[in-house]
């Protein structure tokens, strides 16, 4: 398995930010990480991504421990944090590389010149990040994540902020990505993950409370709308 | 590691950062080795660094806070914390490449000095008379005072979001470590401990090492000072889980 989750759990104090979920995700496909604001995505994202430290369980990403073989998970994943954090002195190019430098990898100039075109990234290449708009550096942000060639795709709400134009660009990307790799995203968007997600897993008040494909998911309750489904577990 | 070390130098480098602190740190001690009548080597007569070497910790206690405030906070204020954490680098890395970095900067800013040497050796009469060898261990002082404050800068940088609050928090830290324990040892009540609490201070072994002898015992207080700080700083970085 990509990834496997066991009992993960993160306590603050009494509170039960994400509260003994386990999952697990198979490369080829992409897996949507829906719950209300506050559910926990983010913290579960940020365990997985060894960000934060869990209270309890595990994670492993292709069969690394997250915590005890932190090095070596870490060269698997591709991470787009949330809000998509950049350093916004640096130009696109220089900051790809020092990416790029980041996981040893070898011809670091072809590998950036490759995501820059694959993302879409080519007009701006030779501003600052902190001159581009949200859009392009939503791109950024996504050719940093996929320069390694990372088996696990992992994006906290890749699409927000986005204009209709751009939406459909990113998402584009991330179906053709989804096709070799296990991409999780997050997200509200209940179009977005009719788009493009196979599997669905709803988490509420730090509780998986659906864990289904998306046609799965629609049987299972009845309905075809995906938002009345989520209303209905979330509410 | 190098990466990372690399990107620290090139955004000081390119921000203006490292400039205006290194030429208002070059300004200062400009003015008064040489102009204010005060503290200028003219108006003393004799040709020796030795006001130079005294001032400049002072000056240090200003200007590598200054450098070293932005390494963690920044990072954690713009969240590009959690994207350099994410990176198959270790945490240990993280540090010692921003440790790195920051003493780069602080060499950066010693090095034209020794202009100064050159200026007050050619002043001497006869051309020359100064004491060489003083000068060379007084600037391994500094360079050590240097490794010692960029440590507790780090270290204060790591435990807040607020470039500001680490600026305040290491200048108190570094005046601390420089001076505190001297006056503390003053202190009516500790007399009989007088040389056992100035020993910890860095000044004592700032003073040991300007008299042009390298004792291993200063050195081995300078590398664990740092060490303990980056140990700490390991600790406060590494505590948010």
């Amino acid at each position: 398995m990509s990834i496997s989750v066991k009992r993960l759990s993160k306590h603050y104090g009494n509170q039960k930010a994400v509260d003994s979920i386990s999952f697990e995700a198979k490369p080829g496909r992409i897996l949507g990480f829906l719950g209300p604001n506050g559910a926990g995505k983010s913290t579960t994202m940020r365990m997985l991504t060894g960000y934060l430290e869990a209270t309890s369980g595990e994670a492993k990403i292709s069969d690394k421990n997250i915590i005890l073989e932190a090095v070596d998970a870490k060269k698997h994943i591709g991470y787009l944090p949330e809000n998509t954090p950049l350093y916004t002195e640096m130009y696109v190019k220089e900051f790809l590389s020092f990416v790029a430098q980041t996981y040893k990898l070898a011809d670091i100039s072809k590998r950036v010149a490759d995501v820059i075109e694959m993302v879409g990234l080519t007009p701006e290449q030779h501003k600052k990040i902190g001159m581009l708009s949200k859009g392009y550096r939503q791109r950024v942000g996504l050719a940093q994540a996929i320069i390694h060639n990372p088996e696990v795709l992992i994006l906290d709400e890749p699409t927000s902020g986005l204009d209709p134009n751009q939406l459909v660009d990113i998402r584009a990307l991330i179906k053709t990505l989804g096709k070799d790799k296990t991409v999780i995203i997050s997200t509200h968007i209940m179009q977005e993950v009719e788009a493009i997600c196979d599997d669905i897993i709803i988490i509420n008040k730090g509780k998986i409370v659906a864990n289904d494909t998306l046609e799965g998911l629609k049987m299972a309750n009845n309905q075809n709308s995906l938002e009345d489904i989520f209303r209905k577990l979330t509410a | 590691m190098y990466a990372v070390f690399k990107r620290e130098l090139n955004s000081f480098l390119s921000s203006m950062v490292a400039f205006i602190t290194i030429g208002v740190f070059l300004l200062v001690s400009g003015l008064l080795l040489w102009f204010f009548p005060d503290t200028s080597i003219l108006d003393y007569g004799y040709a020796e660094m030795g006001g130079f070497f005294s001032l400049v910790p002072y000056l240090f206690m200003f200007l590598i806070p200054a450098i070293t405030m932005r390494s963690f906070a920044e990072e954690k204020k713009e969240g590009t914390y959690e994207l350099l954490i994410t990176k198959p680098i270790t945490l240990w890395q993280i540090i010692f490449a921003k440790y790195l970095s920051c003493l780069v900067l602080v060499l950066f800013a010693l090095i034209p000095t020794t202009i100064y040497y050159f200026s007050i050796s050619k002043l001497g009469l006869p051309e020359g008379n100064i004491d060489s060898g003083a000068v060379i261990g007084s600037y391994i002082g500094l360079f050590l005072l240097g490794t010692a404050f960029t440590s507790v800068g780090i270290f204060a940088s790591s435990l807040t979001k607020n470039q500001i609050i680490a600026f305040a928090v290491s200048a108190a830290l570094c005046a601390f470590a420089f001076l505190g324990f001297d006056y503390t040892s003053q202190l009516f009540a500790l007399k009989s401990f007088e040389t056992t609490i100035s020993s910890l201070g860095i000044n004592e072994h700032y003073q040991s090492i300007s008299r042009g002898v390298l004792d291993t015992r200063d050195l081995i207080y300078f590398i664990s000072f740092s060490s303990i700080f980056l140990l700490f700083t390991m600790l406060a970085a590494g505590g948010k889980k």
